[in-house]
């Protein structure tokens, strides 16, 4: 019940920061951070993945309603609920996953970076892309890809580090 | 049948997946597409309260530039006023009538309590819906130019299509003479649209002004919209005409929304001549 609280609650502060802060903080007009993407990495492992990819699906598509935006960040945010596990998987060594007690935090910082950092980068490529739908455009993708996904990376550590802290 | 039930079991997570991701990506692509109705949109009553909210703290720090802008246009429009009292003076007996008879445009004031411009397909939210009789493809202006045309309406909001959207395309004609083209944005720059289709007779030079065409029932003729930056001829023809507009996008506080009242007789006449 604890859990389901704690989940509602970062759901909603999550897309209530972004529509609210970040959306109006545009780093030379064109780099918007997101934020939001902590709700996939800070998720319960233990959770039923079902369900957590619908609420993945469901938080983009809240943040389509606000931004006009179609479906990208829906299928975006989607992508990266789904590789998550795989991804950790591949990170870690196959006996260091204990799922019922793992904990993001006690990954090692450079893996933990790393896995924050693919996450960022595949959501916001898949965003893009989306985007922009247009192969002539692969060069601005890119590096709207990069650009963006070093400001959120940023964010994203800080805001684990805040949330670490206050604990 | 039982491998099919172990089949989906084994993969239901990667099926709901794609079956989730398909839903998303349909959605992308519809609102790609210009001329379809959105489902997801910002003009309902959630997101619009919101950024109702958000907008009424920003509003603000705005004053000052939205005062400056109220004032240009109130001088402007008390110059057009003044030069018309010669005219009223001659023929006083038939203003009332063409008043009465004659207006073909109205205006709604709105403000923009929403504003995108860093993406490709950039949408505005005003406050005004269909509550106030604001409907599809309505203009919508302010007094240094043309901002969009509504898209999407709910009960007390609206979602306008920006210029500053890749599927935006309106009519535009230079100030100078009567040569007309198509107002587009290549995706770059949000101040800086470009004009399309202007055939090779209309001398241009920098800096000429260019004004909404009247071709469309969307926007009255004459509505600002910007100014010749820079041009290429090749092969006879303009390529890539630049535009800076005179509004700055990234600051739109209000607006107005254009109704033209004659808007349903132009398309009943206009689709009767094609069916003849």
């Amino acid at each position: 019940m604890n859990d389901v609280i704690k989940i509602t609650f970062l759901f909603i502060s999550l897309i209530l920061v972004q529509v609210i802060v970040l959306n109006n903080v545009l780093f030379w007009d064109y780099i918007n951070p997101q934020l939001y993407i902590l709700f996939v990495i800070i998720y319960p492992f233990r959770k039923d993945r079902g369900i957590f990819l619908f609420l993945s699906f469901l938080l983009g598509l809240f943040l389509d309603f606000f931004f006009n935006s179609g479906g990208t960040n829906a299928a975006a945010t989607l992508f990266i609920a789904y590789i998550r596990l795989p991804l950790l998987k591949s990170l870690m060594r196959k006996s260091e996953i204990d799922f019922p007690v793992f904990n993001i935090n006690k990954l090692q910082f450079l893996k933990l970076l790393s896995f924050i950092s693919i996450l960022t980068f595949a959501h916001h490529f898949v965003l893009f892309s989306l985007e922009y739908f247009k192969l002539n455009a692969i060069l601005t993708i890119f590096s709207r890809t990069i650009l963006t996904s070093i400001f959120t990376i940023i964010l994203l550590i800080f805001s684990l580090l805040f949330m670490n802290k206050s604990k | 049948m039982q491998q099919i039930v172990n089949f989906i079991i084994k993969y239901k997570y990667f099926l709901f997946f794609l079956l989730l991701e398909f839903i998303a990506i349909s959605f992308t692509i519809r609102s790609h597409s210009y001329h379809k109705s959105k489902f997801v949109n910002s003009a309902n009553s959630i997101t619009g309260g919101i950024y109702n909210r958000i907008n009424s703290f920003k509003e603000y720090t705005n004053l000052k530039g939205f005062n400056q802008q109220l004032l240009e246009e109130n001088t402007r429009l008390k110059n057009i006023l003044a030069q018309r009292l010669i005219d009223s003076t001659l023929n006083s007996s038939q203003l009332i009538d063409s008043v009465h008879y004659f207006q073909k445009y109205s205006f709604i004031s709105a403000k923009v309590i929403n504003n995108k411009y860093n993406m490709r397909y950039n949408y505005l939210t005003i406050d005004k819906g269909s509550k106030d009789s604001i409907k599809l493809d309505q203009g919508v202006i302010n007094s240094r130019g043309v901002i969009g045309i509504t898209n999407s309406v709910s009960k007390n909001y609206t979602t306008v299509l920006s210029i500053i959207n890749e599927s935006s395309k309106i009519n535009a004609k230079l100030l100078r003479s009567f040569h007309f083209g198509t107002l587009e944005w290549d995706g770059n720059d949000y101040n800086i649209l470009q004009l399309n289709d202007l055939p090779i007779q209309a001398n241009i030079k920098k800096g000429d002004t260019i004004i909404t065409g009247g071709k469309s029932t969307i926007f009255p003729e004459g509505i600002l919209i910007g100014t010749i930056l820079d041009f290429n001829r090749k092969n006879n023809s303009y390529k890539s005409i630049n535009i800076k507009l005179f509004n700055d996008m990234s600051a739109i506080g209000p607006v107005n929304i254009v109704t033209n009242f004659d808007k349903e007789e132009i398309q009943i006449l206009e689709e009767t001549t094609s069916n003849e």
